[in-house]
């Protein structure tokens, strides 16, 4: 089960226009193992989601670019990918659930259909049309929709039904990897827990590996191995979840997000949200991007980028972290 | 890929009796079954069909002989019980006329606007799917095409091709192509930003699949609509052709040509202008309403 499934080198994406070059991911690593999940965390516009199309090669053409880094999903880069071939790995081996369960389904197919196209288009092995009948029939009464519906169209469904068919267009090939971008952030909260739950049973059931994009850290705990903190587009702390929640020195960054959660043992009179905004992804600072915001920014922060020290499976960017004990230095990316 | 579903405990398709389900079948019950509750529609198909039956069944009702045969003594005779519409200049019954005039109106009309479709559907589709490049192109290359005056480029086709059905089928679908294709375009543009669009290339659909299969189907409103539209003009455009000559060789009828034909005569017998007239009409005014209502059944979000 250790084996590696994605691999992701020093990879940077840029928006270019006319008129700027958003850096909306700058030099991030990670590699996931096939059955792992990891959680990509962060506030909205942290280069999240540019990384999850990135891995899909779903970059706009014209304004998404990728000046440095590369991508290997099962030991081939996806970028020297034939146009055929990843046609073949998107939804086979690849399937990503979008944020918006209401937008996301062609309002004009009913949901039935559009779970077996991803079945008609990879059906390597010619199954049969009743098989792949069959299949969606299963499908759907894995994700709690009675196969009864299929031929129901989507605005027949609620939010969350219709994040279900989502789920089930997803796992329909049984792909090697879910990319699962705020899968419910458009869902009210008690259907939330239900499709988390879901996910997660789906996940452990048939062995996927998930990356799981969400600024919830709640969903984070529930569901991840490993857990990236992203920050304007870099990864600015790494390491498993039990390192993210429980380690003895975290990211200042990572910490406020942790104070930002209401906490229920703890009267407070109020939340600390982190002041400021994340920076202009055109125009990074100089030194760490977090130091605007930081309570600990020293100058040294604001002019020189920090390195990232390493103790053990725990990676953080952070100047703080200079001579602390078991904490290594490595040469930044 | 079969040993991955056979180790899955979910798998197990084997022995399973499935009940086949012919969805496309279904579907198009569906929208038949929604087309019928809108009565107007209804009348505008019923029309329809009716003139295309009474169309092929023209033989059965006068010899063609009858709206070629002149004489000059029934020379704009008022409609009477041996000849229903009356006669034209030539003492020709008109309603032999129309009827055979049906024949090539309508193929004229229907033709040209299922040409219209297909090409101009695919042209705009592609074109605003794929843009950059190829988009500009395109459309710098119909803009000069629209810049001419369409009946004008119509006579030119014809004048170089030669009068016929079929050559003015060709010359007045290149005219309508232009206005089809922007049409499609700017459906397809809004249609391409959708995440369902996206979410299908994240599936793994090729690009033509994604057109045919997803773009294409969520704007068949905008195209049926300028589709029935279309049919009713082209009869028109065709009229204008046989007015300047380069239609339908005369004496053959046409129902643009009974229009252009009868205005030498508006004053004495305006009837003349009003029979073809009215069949033009009721077959643009039926197409239209058909159009409406199978757009409006076509559309599962407005199913009730």
């Amino acid at each position: 089960m250790t084996q590696e499934l994605l691999k992701i080198t020093d990879l940077s994406v840029e928006y270019r226009t006319d008129k700027e070059t958003v850096h909306a991911v700058n030099h991030i690593n990670f590699s996931l193992n096939k059955g792992e999940t990891i959680g990509l965390v962060g506030e909205t516009g942290a280069g999240k989601t540019t990384t999850a199309l990135s891995i899909m090669r779903l970059l706009p053409e014209k304004t998404g670019f990728i000046p440095n880094g590369s991508i290997v999903f099962e030991g081939r880069s996806i970028y020297d990918l034939e146009e055929k071939e990843l046609h073949n790995i998107r939804g086979k081996h690849v399937a990503m659930i979008f944020q918006d369960p209401m937008t996301s389904l062609n309002p004009i197919m009913t949901v039935g259909e559009q779970i077996a196209e991803a079945l008609e288009l990879h059906n390597t092995d010619h199954k049969s049309h009743e098989q792949i009948q069959a299949r969606v029939d299963e499908v759907l009464s894995m994700v709690g929709i009675s196969p009864s519906r299929k031929n129901a169209f989507p605005h027949q469904f609620s939010g969350g039904m219709k994040q279900r068919v989502v789920i089930a267009m997803a796992l329909v090939c049984e792909p090697d990897l879910l990319i699962a971008d705020e899968p419910t952030t458009a869902l009210d909260v008690t259907i939330q827990a239900q499709v988390i739950n879901m996910i997660r049973e789906l996940r452990d059931r048939l062995g996927t590996a998930m990356i799981m994009i969400t600024h919830d850290l709640g969903i984070v705990a529930q569901t991840c191995d490993n857990v990236a903190v992203m920050y304007a587009g870099r990864i600015i702390e790494a390491g498993t979840a039990a390192d993210i929640y429980k380690g003895e020195f975290r990211h200042p960054y990572t910490v406020g997000l942790f104070s930002s959660i209401p906490n229920l043992r703890e009267k407070t009179a109020r939340l600390t949200p982190i002041p400021g905004l994340m920076p202009d992804p055109t125009k990074l600072p100089a030194g760490c991007s977090f130091a605007p915001r930081c309570p600990h920014a020293t100058e040294l922060c604001r002019t020189t980028p920090p390195a990232a020290y390493k103790n053990n499976t725990h990676v953080i960017e952070c100047h703080l972290l200079e001579g602390k004990d078991g904490w290594t230095k490595e040469a930044r990316v | 890929m079969s040993t991955k579903y056979d180790d899955s405990p979910l798998m197990n398709l084997t022995e399973k009796k499935v009940e086949v389900n012919f969805k496309k079948e279904s579907q198009i019950k569906e929208v038949w079954r929604r087309l019928k509750k809108d009565k107007l529609a209804m009348f505008g198909l019923s029309v329809i069909v009716l003139m295309i039956v009474i169309a092929l069944c023209a033989p059965l009702i006068r010899p063609y002989s009858a709206a070629i045969k002149m004489n000059m003594r029934l020379k704009l005779a008022l409609p009477s019980a041996a000849h229903w519409f009356g006669c034209d200049g030539y003492g020709r019954d008109l309603f032999t006329r129309c009827l055979y005039g049906s024949r090539v109106s309508l193929t004229i009309g229907f033709a040209t606007a299922f040409a219209t479709l297909v090409i101009g559907s695919m042209l705009g589709a592609l074109v605003g799917y794929v843009g950059g490049v190829l988009d500009d192109v395109v459309m710098r290359a119909l803009d000069i095409f629209s810049a001419i005056p369409s009946t004008l480029f119509a006579m030119a086709v014809v004048a170089a091709m030669g009068s016929g059905i079929f050559n003015i089928c060709v010359a007045i679908s290149l005219t309508n192509i232009p206005g089809f294709v922007r049409i499609v375009r700017s459906a397809v543009l809004g249609i391409a930003d959708q995440e369902y669009i996206e979410a299908a290339r994240a599936g793994g659909s090729p690009t033509l699949h994604i057109l045919l299969r997803h773009v294409l189907p969520n704007a068949i409103g905008p195209l049926i609509v300028q589709t029935t539209a279309n049919v009713s003009s082209m009869i028109l455009s065709a009229a204008t052709l046989s007015f300047l000559g380069l239609g339908i060789d005369p004496p053959q009828p046409e129902w643009g040509a009974l229009v252009s034909e009868a205005q030498e005569f508006l004053r004495r017998s305006p009837h003349l202008l009003i029979f073809p007239g009215i069949l033009i009409c009721v077959a643009s005014f039926s197409m239209s309403v058909l159009g409406d209502g199978l757009r409006d059944a076509l559309d599962p979000r407005l199913k009730s």
